[in-house]
């Protein structure tokens, strides 16, 4: 049995279903709400490398590092704003982040 | 079924089971330790995959960086684990529904597609086999791709600057100088001339007393 396409795209598709429940089940935690997120861009990352290998294009694998590059960014901004977070509220229960009432 | 495809399904349960323990475990540091072997895996596929400088990239950048920093934000962090998990598996009725619909969406429409191999499967793998895949990328990235690739660098710099801007403060105890305030101070502030009036001392009647005795 060959790998195809399909076998790596599932396999994405199933990270980033696993990715969204999370996202549903840790709705209070931040810091897993952040780790969700990067699971789902590792998942997306898997479709482009999968796309990329099997359409022979190399334009895939250098959306993958912009990703990666922002990605990094985000989650260095996402943690600095966490820090900060708990610093003036001593938590990080999402429930508690009212003050705009939104 | 070949190794390569032996390799694939290690990887891939590996990877699934690493997924499943970041989102459900207890403590925050468990979390991210299986975050670490879930980002291993993925580099292990992608290099199934040929893209070696992205599965090494993965490994350095994200493992060497970005989850180091989560381990050390949540090692920092006293996180009240016990009101964080309150009604943990209250959403879970909600999240299954919406994940199973999400899974079961996308096998149909991916079994219904790309079961076969495509018609470009037979070229798949060529650039990697000739030309390393860390030249192809660099060649494309350094000529097609360049004014993105510095749009990327910029927005890398606005992060540094943004994470270490949020997350500064001044302490209150330091005996800091600026240096620019000591060379715009002039005379006025520190130095000011009080005129008064002078003052002369009327002469006593002791001295001619004193005379008187000598």
């Amino acid at each position: 049995m060959m790998l195809t396409l399909g076998h790596f795209l599932s396999l994405g598709a199933m990270l980033f279903a696993l990715s969204v429940i999370g996202i549903f089940l840790n709705r209070k935690n931040l810091i897993v709400l952040l780790m969700a997120i990067e699971l789902m861009l590792l998942a997306v990352n898997m479709n482009f490398v999968a796309f990329s290998y099997y359409l022979n294009d190399m334009a895939g694998q250098v959306f993958v590092f912009f990703i990666l590059t922002v990605a990094a960014a985000e989650s260095a901004i996402g943690l600095a704003i966490l820090v900060l977070l708990f610093r003036n509220k001593s938590s990080i229960n999402v429930d508690e982040l009212n003050t705009l009432r939104g | 079924m070949d190794a390569k495809t032996g390799l694939f399904y290690v990887f891939a349960a590996v990877l699934l089971f690493a997924a499943f323990r970041v989102i459900t475990s207890r403590n925050p540091v468990h979390a991210v330790l299986y975050l670490v072997l879930a980002f291993f895996q993925a580099a292990a596929v992608w290099m199934l995959l040929k893209a070696e400088f992205l599965a090494i990239t993965l490994v350095l950048v994200y493992v060497g960086a970005v989850m180091v920093l989560f381990l050390f934000v949540v090692m920092m962090l006293d996180v009240n684990l016990d009101s964080v998990r309150k009604g943990f598996w209250k959403h879970f009725p909600l999240a299954g529904t919406v994940g199973a619909i999400i899974a079961l969406e996308m096998s149909y429409v991916l079994m219904g597609g790309f079961r076969e191999p495509p018609k470009l499967a037979s070229a798949a793998g060529q650039i990697g086999d000739q030309v390393s895949n860390t030249k192809e990328l660099g060649k494309l990235l350094y000529s097609e791709y360049l004014y993105p690739l510095e749009i990327a660098a910029v927005i890398l710099l606005v992060a540094i600057v943004a994470a270490i801007a949020l997350t500064l403060r001044k302490r209150k105890d330091s005996k800091h100088m600026d240096p620019a305030e000591q060379v715009r101070a002039k005379r006025i502030d520190r130095v000011s001339l009080v005129k008064m009036k002078s003052v002369v001392a009327a002469p006593t009647a002791v001295v001619p007393a004193e005379e008187k005795q000598s």
